[in-house]
């Protein structure tokens, strides 16, 4: 045990460097930036000293490495400055909508990884038949197709052909939830999540199934299945209670990187469905030249991925006990 | 996994060992080439390849129209038209021929994959290479360098960067370049930690090779087989990101791209319209692309085979 809790200090110390490493790149990104980062707030009338008043009130009179200092600070409490565009406090606005990109993402995955781990099973289970070939090149596809042409085919078919589902937007207008479990639980908003999480799924589902594939392929070589086989269990319980349980482990890990990635990456998706997640945000910031907005987006995202990586490998280290904590391996 | 033990059973023989790094590489290449006629799936990729590059090139010659055109018909606008003799795939909501853009599309796409893959061979391998061989101090801040680009979100990123320095198809690739290289130098490292304790390393190092040549001359012709494979797989990341990036609005306005197209299409209400025979083919040819990327340097066997970790 204690070469794997001295293992995850070494880990969670150079998680702690790689974010702060990433905020100061994202720092000076934002200060390199042409123009003046108050460029969207200050009105062309303003006079030169009320200009002069605004850069002090945003600390952007102090040199660059005060600016860097309090930047820094302000960021280990969570403080991200205000929004120009939205007049409020940039964790305010992010808290907002972050339920929303959570909802995406979870639903997305479950979908994504149940037909996922199902297919792969399915397709190890039928291999070298007519029906496995079909199901990789149909894979192949799913991993090739631009998810925005994806999100705006079921569009067409599913919302504007057959009016099935709602064309974008997280809820009917007007209409405002009491609670976030009341509007988890209306029929409305599971309608506004279904499409976009169907797009999400359709690109997800292709990593579990082909790990789950070719780890039931390992598997299924592994001497305790020939056992399995030769005491004369059915085929369809070597499939499902030995090669399967262990092949599911491994596509697990897998699953903690894809959620981190998946929370900075939703950006097309949630663009295509007007979906009112982080991902839009951060297009809408950008486009808006909404600095401080799109700079705590984008720290939030890379937080959250640098994170998952640090779960996953954590995670990794129980799972496979062949996982040395050695330096240089 | 696949592609290791196939490098494992090609190694670079003792008897190459003087022959210089030109020679082992041109051996490489020609292996390369045999590769390529034997094996269906990178033919494929190749051919696909090799037709959108000729569209790319020829593109002028073969569209009918210029893809910025508003085309009138007798003095009015042909706007939002069907398929017909005339406009192949229709018109767009301003007029413009829709069978042109798409062909007009085909030259971003492919100076995008090209770069692109090209950018992830040198700066992956060569990060991977240093890493790798000298072990120690320079593999560990290359080694946090590499996990840094690991924890920044990829298309936030682009978006972010091509945002500042203006949209054009170079700021895009510099943009996915900068990210892009992170699997390829995790990979080549591990490849070159096992490579470097192979004989023919040891057998140079006592002959009293020095340390560049032994990496450049002995244990780099070993891994570019997964380098190319790493490039591979870039080239489809990237049409896959610049198409993302131009449907999102941060796209080269010079440049008629098919993520472009699909920006325009759905912007001017296509899919309300049910107006499939614009929204369908941008898709299919970014899909091809892509898929013949991967194709090419068997990129299809680490999507098919996907391992845990790249380590």
């Amino acid at each position: 045990m204690g070469n794997r809790s001295k293992f995850i200090w070494s880990r969670l110390a150079q998680m702690v460097l790689t974010l702060w490493i990433i905020a100061t790149i994202l720092f000076f990104i934002f200060r390199l930036m042409p123009g003046n980062p108050l460029v969207a707030y200050i009105d062309p009338t303003f006079t030169k000293e009320q200009q002069d008043i605004l850069m002090a009130q945003f600390g952007l009179d102090k040199p660059l490495w005060m600016q860097y200092l309090i930047y820094l600070a302000n960021l280990v409490q969570g403080e991200l400055g205000d929004s120009f565009k939205f007049r409020a406090p940039v964790m305010e606005v992010i808290w907002g909508v972050l339920p929303n990109t959570l909802y995406l993402m979870l639903f997305s995955f479950v979908i994504a990884y149940l037909v996922g781990i199902l297919g792969g099973v399915l397709l190890a289970w039928k291999r070298k038949t007519r029906f496995e070939t079909i199901g990789i090149i149909a894979t192949l596809f799913t991993r090739s197709a631009p998810q925005m042409w994806v999100g705006m085919i079921v569009l067409v078919i599913f919302s504007f052909h057959l009016n099935w589902f709602p064309s974008g937007g997280a809820s009917a207008t007007g209409v405002v939830y009491a609670s976030e479990w009341e509007k988890l639980t209306s029929l409305s908003f599971l309608k506004h999540l279904f499409l976009p999480s169907l797009t999400a799924a359709i690109y997800l589902m292709g990593l579990p199934l082909l790990l789950m594939r070719s780890n039931m392929l390992d598997v299924m070589g592994e001497s305790y299945v020939e056992v399995a086989r030769m005491r004369g269990l059915s085929e369809q319980r070597i499939m499902l209670k030995y090669a399967a349980r262990n092949a599911a482990l491994p596509v697990v890990t897998a699953m903690a990187v894809g959620i981190g990635y998946a929370l900075g990456g939703n950006v097309v998706i949630e663009m295509v469905f007007s979906w009112p997640g982080l991902g839009r945000l951060l297009v809408n910031a950008v486009s808006a030249s909404d600095y401080a907005l799109a700079q705590g987006a984008f720290i939030l995202s890379a937080a959250v991925m640098v994170i998952m990586n640090f779960v996953a490998d954590i995670l990794y280290s129980f799972l496979d006990p062949r996982v040395t904590f050695g330096k240089g391996r | 996994m696949n592609t290791d033990v196939r490098m494992e059973q090609r190694p670079v023989q003792v008897a190459y060992r003087k022959a210089g790094f030109l020679a082992v590489l041109g051996k490489n290449l020609a292996g390369a080439f045999r590769f390529l006629k034997n094996d269906p799936f990178s033919m494929t990729g190749a051919v696909i390849y090799l037709f959108f590059i000729l569209i790319a090139l020829f593109a002028p010659l073969l569209a009918p129209y210029d893809p910025h055109e508003m085309i009138k018909h007798n003095g009015k606008l042909a706007f939002n038209q069907p398929p017909s003799a005339e406009h192949w795939l229709g018109t767009t909501n301003m007029g413009r021929d829709i069978f042109s853009q798409l062909v007009y599309g085909a030259k971003p796409a492919m100076m995008v994959g090209l770069t692109a893959a090209f950018f992830v061979v040198v700066v992956g391998t060569l990060v991977g290479l240093f890493a790798g061989y000298y072990k120690g101090r320079v593999d560990g801040v290359l080694m946090r360098v590499t996990d840094i680009a690991f924890g920044i979100p990829f298309e936030p990123f682009v978006i972010v960067l091509v945002a500042f320095l203006g949209p054009s198809v170079w700021n895009i690739v510099l943009a996915m370049g900068l990210l892009l290289w992170r699997d390829t130098a995790r990979v080549i490292r591990s490849q070159v930690l096992t490579v470097r304790e192979r004989s023919f390393v040891e057998a140079a190092k006592i002959s009293g090779a020095s340390d560049l040549r032994i990496l450049f001359v002995q244990v780099a012709p070993n891994i570019l087989p997964l380098s190319f494979l790493y490039g591979s797989l870039a080239m489809g990341w990237a049409i896959l990101t610049e198409a993302a990036v131009s449907f999102l609005g941060f796209g080269d306005p010079a440049m008629m791209s098919w993520g472009f197209m699909l920006n325009d299409a759905y912007a001017s209400q296509a899919l309300s319209r049910e107006a499939y025979w614009w929204i369908i083919p941008p898709g299919i040819f970014i899909m091809l692309t892509v898929m013949a990327g991967f194709y090419i340097g068997r990129g299809s066997e680490e999507i098919l085979y996907p391992r845990l970790k790249n380590q």
